[in-house]
């Protein structure tokens, strides 16, 4: 085998409809099979062939690695799963509505067995067009959720008045203005929008600009998890960059929650790219920059009371 | 340290078995070899040719067990099956919520024990059944030599349970997650597997100890005990790992490395009366090495994709059976 097999992670918050997507997504014809991994088995209702039920049994790695939680469960059941190759073609983790979504994608880079086998497709985030902002002022998971997400699924719209609905679309904007967001009434979101993301492979990094620029930054100054996106108009040493961002996320790991990177090396042809969970970094040299292409260094972090002044202080003293 | 000759062959004494599909376990019976498969079915064979092929689980098997009489096996319909060689497989029990049964153990005397969530259920050999709670999921299972006695491996540790006793078991602690268990033949050691790639020994009794066994580039997930138990052979590197277990144990001792290649080790399995190892990777490969002297007898080239994934020698260590991730197995009768 060769081809890993793709996995998408289905969270959100208990009401949000992350059932009824679910089994959309099963039910829906699109040639696909899917294994998928539930919490609460027997009560989701769930129909379908390869349903297995978890734990969410999360584990800190001995490794020194304070904020390098990984699920155990996960990885007990992916080893199982393996043995079935060829009777699937994907797998969806459906993640209770309160868990964190970084162990689970922690523990696609952080074990080996699980890492070769298959790759973390995207995490996709439901949230509820009608009780969401109520959510943000007293759930900090719901929060971690939207600032986790490579794609959200803004539900339940027709539950709002087009008001409510553009507010509540500023408040997702302002945690996390990069995501690619759908709106949808009853989970009716294109399926295909939801899966073969990439979102976390280093080849499909194209660029980081917000996927809504109008984020409504102005409203919600006060919001603790939000973006931060720093720019050199030109190119860093790699000799200051690598030691800073390490640094930076062994100490600050625990509140970065996601990090993203396309910078420009001094001598180097090719553009060098990164991505981050937590403290767990991945990076490589991509592809070459282009002709006309500007050589611009750019980042972004989205994490809970991040200093924006030493960030930029610390990312604006790699500069070459 | 590679060999610099090709090892002398024992290719044309294999007789090859299609499985069509993971083989997750092979086991000798009184009667012959059995095939749990990762689609459920078990496969009989005898003298050179499969009999039949009998659905055990509906789903998928997940671990497997035995004894003479019958293979035991857990599946992803939450079930714990008995088949014999002949007859249809028998249900000895069944999850009500079909959770996962993931680990899976028999003692010589009869009794078995399995997982389901985070449950421990332990049945002696007149079937009654007693459970445990665990605080974290079981993962390996593993009865003493002697006496009705459970380690199991779990989050931070390995519990020590007497099923018969109203005791609280005794918890054998290490921080990590461990996987497989292994009890020397003598019972005075446990080791574990862990996911941060390494052994964790326990010595037991009077003077307890701890044995830390690092350095491996994957997980070793299969572990083998010489015959007079002073060796543990274990996969996860790029040859088999053998610790000695003389003594006070491999605290501060090197181990041996056997048929070490360009590839990884997934099986181990010790001979049963003489210091012969069969080792299978990731390659498809098989060798088997003498530990005495490190000699090596190749008994299945590298094959792409077919991944060593089950070992048994029968009990009077004249047959080795295997099976591969990509549905092949076959049986080496040894020349005599």
């Amino acid at each position: 085998m060769s081809e890993k097999i793709p996995v998408t992670v289905l969270t959100g918050y208990l009401g949000a409809g992350k059932t009824t997507l679910l089994n959309r997504i099963l039910t829906e014809d699109h040639g696909k099979k899917f294994a998928v991994i539930v919490n609460e088995f027997g009560e989701a209702g769930i129909d379908g062939d390869l349903i297995v039920g978890a734990d969410e049994e999360i584990f800190e790695m001995n490794n020194g690695c304070i904020c390098c939680t990984v699920r155990g469960d996960l990885i007990r059941i992916l080893d199982g799963l393996m043995k079935r190759k060829g009777k699937f073609d994907a797998i969806i983790v459906e993640t209770t509505g309160l868990a964190d979504p970084a162990p689970v994608a922690q523990t696609f880079f952080v074990d080996q067995d699980v890492g070769d086998a298959t790759r973390l497709d995207a995490v996709v985030t439901v949230t509820d067009a009608k009780w969401l902002k109520d959510r943000l002022r007293d759930a900090p998971e719901a929060k971690n959720q939207i600032a986790f997400a490579d794609v959200i699924v803004l539900n339940k719209t027709d539950l709002v008045t087009a008001e409510e609905l553009a507010d509540v679309e500023a408040a997702i904007r302002a945690i996390n203005p990069y995501a690619k967001l759908h709106k949808a009434e009853r989970a009716n979101v294109d399926i295909a929008a939801l899966l073969d993301r990439n979102a976390f492979d280093l080849d499909r990094i194209l660029d980081i600009e917000p996927d809504f620029l109008e984020a409504g930054h102005h409203h919600h100054h006060a919001e603790d998890v939000r973006s931060i996106s720093l720019t050199i108009p030109g190119e860093v040493d790699p000799e200051k960059f690598m030691p800073w961002i390490n640094d930076l996320t062994q100490i600050q790991g625990p509140n970065i929650l996601r990090s993203k990177g396309i910078l420009a090396f001094k001598n180097e042809p090719r553009r060098f790219v990164f991505q981050g969970v937590h403290m767990i970094l991945d990076g490589d040299l991509q592809r070459d920059w282009k002709d006309g292409e500007t050589r611009e260094s750019r980042l972004v972090f989205i994490g809970r009371d991040l200093n924006e002044n030493e960030l930029r202080k610390g990312f604006e003293a790699c500069a070459a | 340290m590679t060999t610099m000759t090709p090892p002398v062959s024992l290719r044309e004494h294999v007789t090859s078995i299609t499985a069509e599909t993971h083989v997750v376990a092979v086991h000798w019976l009184k009667q012959g070899l059995v095939l749990a498969l990762a689609d459920g079915r078990v496969l009989r064979w005898r003298d050179g040719a499969l009999v039949d092929s009998v659905e055990a689980h509906a789903g998928g098997i997940l671990c497997a067990t035995g004894d003479g009489e019958r293979l035991i096996t857990g599946g992803d319909d939450g079930r714990v099956v008995a088949t014999g060689f002949d007859g249809e497989p028998a249900e000895i029990a069944k999850d009500p919520k079909r959770r996962w049964i993931d680990a899976i153990t028999l003692s010589a005397s009869g009794n078995l024990a399995w997982n389901t969530g985070k449950t421990v259920h332990a049945r002696d050999e007149k079937g009654r059944v007693r459970t445990l709670d665990a605080a974290s999921t079981p993962q390996g299972l593993v009865f003493a030599p002697k006496g009705y006695r459970l380690a199991i491996a779990q989050m931070n540790g390995v519990s020590l349970w007497y099923p018969n006793t109203e005791a609280k078991p005794e918890f054998l602690d290490w921080k990590g997650s461990h996987l497989d268990v292994a009890w020397s033949p003598d019972g005075r050691f446990v080791v574990s597997s862990m996911q941060e790639n390494a052994l964790h020994g326990w010595k037991l009794g009077d003077k307890p100890g701890h044995m830390r066994m690092t350095g491996y580039p994957a997980k070793p997930r299969s572990l083998s005990w010489s015959h007079d138990g002073l060796w543990l052979a274990s996969s996860g590197a790029d040859g088999a790992i053998v610790w000695p277990f003389q003594g006070d144990g491999p605290q501060g001792k090197a181990p041996r490395e056997c048929g070490v290649r360009h590839a990884r080790v997934t099986r181990v399995a010790f001979h049963p009366g003489a210091l012969v190892l069969a080792i299978g990777y990731d390659d498809g490969c098989i060798l088997m090495v003498r530990l005495t002297d490190g000699s090596e007898l190749l008994v299945r080239p590298a094959l792409r994709g077919s991944g060593i994934s089950a070992f048994a020698w029968d009990k009077a260590g004249k047959r080795l059976a295997f099976g591969a991730e990509d549905g092949a197995a076959g049986v080496l009768v040894l020349p005599s």
